[in-house]
């Protein structure tokens, strides 16, 4: 128990941090997928003279998206033709993205798989009866490179066993780059642009979460990849189980912010998503839905689904909702549509479809097919497989209901909010995605922010990457910042704050702690300033209540959202001045609630901007209902200033560029 | 579903180099109390029960308890880690126990290739390095609007 007057968290803070300097010419921020894509590849290119640091809020082997591991690999292109690939993403994303990035990525992913099943990934083959086969025996079959067949569960998607996916992954990232030039536990909160030229990067700030040091870091160029927004919107679960988030609870939208602070341009930051799935697990169910054959029945046990009244619904939004895969936000409107009528809840089969798959198999087979059916849960979201254990639930004699998510905010699953960036310098690329540096060069993946690159969760406009994809993106990037500094040997990054400035910036939650904690008889109680648990709090009431949280049915109004943004957070910006610190734990907090708050604060302000409902299912504004192709058929493009705190919002062309 | 610490079994990691549980939580929720050497869970409420902790732990001294919020009591699932495969013992609230043996890696751990000594030639052309060692032509889009 701790006492009154004491800091709850073990490594206290100092109000005096030591302070670490260095200058490298390329920083990696972050250490996910898309980082540890950059790691392995950066060095390949980089001669011996050129510094590189990676710095990771975590530890790689078990950080990001993928630490608690995964069931498949969602994006690998095999045998299909890569403009494919666009067209299923345009058409899972309304029509709006990013042809250029995505057909880039889809001609690399392959290569990181290939690379991943060599580093020992199990990843499942189809033998030539048909058979799965899985872990060292499917290797028997020979690779995926070699020419084996995967175990397609739709047309993009393969499966494997991926319990240690990240760990493998982060062995090779970190062999390929060096234990010296990685520190973990070190969280980079804040850009810093060039004393110079205020529109190029110049380096970064941040702290140990793990020693009371500041680290202030100058580069030439920089990648910045910490992943999407999570738990800022209320969840579901709000006592324990707002911990038991879809995405990631540690992914604070700080890709965004930092970005967002620099001078980068966002794009599509009203897209949002909120994925249905197993109620309160948030268990994956693309392989119920794909490999198993489930179905979904509404409270009165109909397929709704499949209903003429359904097909009607996605009639209204061809040429996307009578594809051949239904976007994954109509499918949420349909089943809001079921829920809102008071037809719910809304019920996976699961029972009906494995008593109909064991029909035609032997006792071994069907006790494969129920290790696979908990293999799902059990390689990424564990707490699934205990619910189910803790409800008495077996699939094949119990059924589970599915339930659509609180909102989060991602560029690489199947959302495209995120940052604006270069395409590929090549003729096929309209001149209009591509951004030039001040030598009259274009930098792929580059952000508006000369210098400043970006990957994964952080790029906008292009979805479906996945965990491969953002693989791939990260060591496109790594190559790219390379060509970067090969190409700017004189780049002397200069910062404009002074040292004490940034240990100010950094360290101020924990000096207004210190300076008052002892005002009151409990340190979370006290008028001077803010703990961030609590403005956590409040900034996931005002989304949920005003921006299209569940509390709504994921419906805002014009109105609602000027209250949220020209009232509630713009006196939660201003709070955060007073947000405070006692320990290095809730340091880390206190900034992810800062850059949370800058992160929603982008989407609702693109969800006022854009006047129609682009994604019905995801969110819809109440006083622009449908799709307006005339108006809206581009992109939205938001910046902010950070020394005047303006913000600007404009629309942004779309080009087409696949058939 | 946050993560517990049987006091028994905890020795804070005390002939290791580091607090296993602590240097693995991605969320920073595992810490030390140095004075007991014991470690603990210091924010529930923001674990995602990725399990991290319980399979790194070198005394088998982590498990998880359902979250209050949604979980009822009485079940458990332990996995146990080995070099190859991972072994998960699931034991539901009514008795039944299930048990499932999942690969997690094909080769010994360490062995993943980092290419150290792969080398780009053009640092210009679109191709990653081990595509241009391999003689890939870049595709380019042919189905266009």
């Amino acid at each position: 128990m701790s006492l009154p007057n004491k800091p709850l968290g073990e490594l206290k803070a100092v109000r005096d941090p030591e302070v670490i300097e260095k200058e490298v010419d390329i920083l990696i921020v972050g250490g996910g997928m898309a980082a540890c894509g950059t790691a392995f590849e950066i060095k390949k290119w980089a001669s011996d003279d050129i510094s590189i640091l990676l710095c990771d809020k975590a530890a790689m082997e078990r950080s990001g998206a993928v630490a608690q591991g995964l069931s498949a690999i969602n994006t690998y292109i095999g045998d299909n033709a890569i403009e494919d690939y666009v067209r299923m993403v345009r058409n899972d994303l309304m029509g709006i993205v990013r042809e250029d990035l995505i057909y880039d990525l889809g001609r690399h992913v392959d290569d990181s798989v290939h690379l991943f099943e060599e580093w020992g990934l199990p990843i499942w083959k189809k033998s030539a009866e048909g058979k799965s086969i899985d872990g060292k025996a499917g290797l028997k079959l020979g690779t995926l490179k070699s020419g084996a067949a995967p175990v397609r569960t739709g047309k993009w998607q393969i499966m494997i066993n991926g319990e240690s996916y990240k760990r493998i992954v982060a062995e090779a990232a970190k062999k390929a780059l060096g234990s010296d030039n990685i520190l973990e536990r070190v969280f980079i909160v804040e850009l810093l642009n060039d004393k110079n030229d205020p529109k190029k990067i110049a380096g970064a700030v941040g702290f140990s979460t793990r020693e009371n040091k500041v680290y202030i870091i100058k580069c030439k160029t920089m990648m910045v990849a910490c992943g999407g927004a999570v738990n800022i919107y209320q969840p579901r679960s709000v006592g324990e189980g707002k911990g038991r988030a879809w995405y990631p609870v540690w992914n604070a939208g700080s890709t965004y912010t930092m970005a967002l602070r620099a001078g980068a341009e966002l794009s599509m930051m009203e897209n949002r998503f909120t994925p249905a799935r197993f109620k309160d697990g948030y268990g994956p169910v693309g392989a119920w839905f794909l490999l198993f054959k489930a179905h979904l029945e509404n409270g009165l046990g109909e397929n709704y689904a499949a209903s003429d009244k359904a097909k009607a619904e996605l009639q209204r939004y061809a040429p996307y909702g009578t594809a051949a895969i239904t976007p994954t936000c109509l499918r949420n409107h349909l089943m809001l549509f079921e829920m809102k009528s008071g037809r719910g809840p809304i019920i996976m089969k699961t029972s009906t479809a494995l008593q109909k798959l064991g029909q035609t198999m032997d006792k071994k087979e069907l006790k494969h097919l129920e290790s696979e059916a908990w293999e799902d849960f059990l390689d990424m979201t564990c707490g699934q497989a205990n619910l189910w254990c803790a409800t008495n639930t077996e699939p094949e004699k119990k059924d589970s209901e599915i339930m659509p998510t609180e909102p989060y905010l991602l560029g690489s699953h199947s959302g495209c909010c995120g940052i604006w960036v270069s395409g590929p310098d090549e003729a096929w690329v309209p001149e209009s995605y591509k951004i030039k540096a001040s030598n009259g060069k274009v930098y792929n993946r580059m952000t508006t922010v000369e210098g400043l690159f970006t990957a994964g969760d952080g790029i906008g406009c292009s979805g479906h990457k996945f965990s491969s994809g953002s693989h791939a993106e990260g060591r496109i990037v790594g190559k790219e910042m390379v060509r970067f500094v090969k190409d700017n040997p004189d780049r002397k990054p200069e910062l404009k704050e002074s040292k004490d400035e940034l240990v100010n910036l950094v360290w101020k939650p924990v000096r207004l702690y210190l300076d008052n904690c002892a005002y009151t008889t409990a340190v979370d109680l006290n008028p001077n300033y803010a703990k961030p648990a609590g403005m956590a709090l409040r900034l996931m009431k005002a989304t949920n209540e005003y921006g299209g949280g569940t509390a709504t049915y994921y419906q805002t109004s014009s109105k609602a959202l000027d209250i949220l943004i020209d009232d509630l957070l713009f006196m939660m910006h201003e709070d955060t001045d007073k947000l405070a610190a006692g320990d290095l734990h809730e340091l880390m907090r206190c900034w992810e609630i800062y850059h949370r708050i800058y992160t929603v604060e982008a989407h609702v302000r693109h969800i006022r901007f854009r006047k129609e409902t682009r994604y019905p299912g995801f969110y819809y504004q109440a006083d622009f209902p449908g799709q307006d192709d005339a108006n809206w058929f581009c992109f939205v493009n938001s910046s902010y200033d950070k020394a005047t705190k303006e913000w600007t919002l404009k629309k942004q062309d779309y080009v087409k560029i696949i058939s | 579903m946050p993560s517990y610490v049987i006091a028994e079994k905890c020795d804070g990691c005390k002939g290791g180099d580091k607090t296993a549980c602590m240097y693995i939580c991605p969320n920073d929720l595992m810490v030390l109390d140095a004075t007991e050497m014991k470690a603990y869970n210091q924010e529930p409420d923001a674990c995602w029960e990725c399990f991290s902790c319980v399979k790194i732990c070198p005394s088998q001294a982590i498990e998880v308890r359902g979250y209050s919020d949604f979980v009822p009591l009485g079940s458990s699932i332990v996995p146990m880690m080995g070099t190859e495969d991972v072994m998960w013992t699931c034991k539901f609230r009514n008795g039944v126990v299930k048990r499932f043996k999942f690969p997690i890696r094909t080769t010994p751990e360490g062995a993943a290739n980092e290419y150290a000594a792969l080398k780009g030639k053009d640092l210009n052309s679109c191709l990653l390095s081990t595509e241009e060692a391999e003689g890939v032509t870049l595709p380019q889009p042919t189905q266009l609007a």
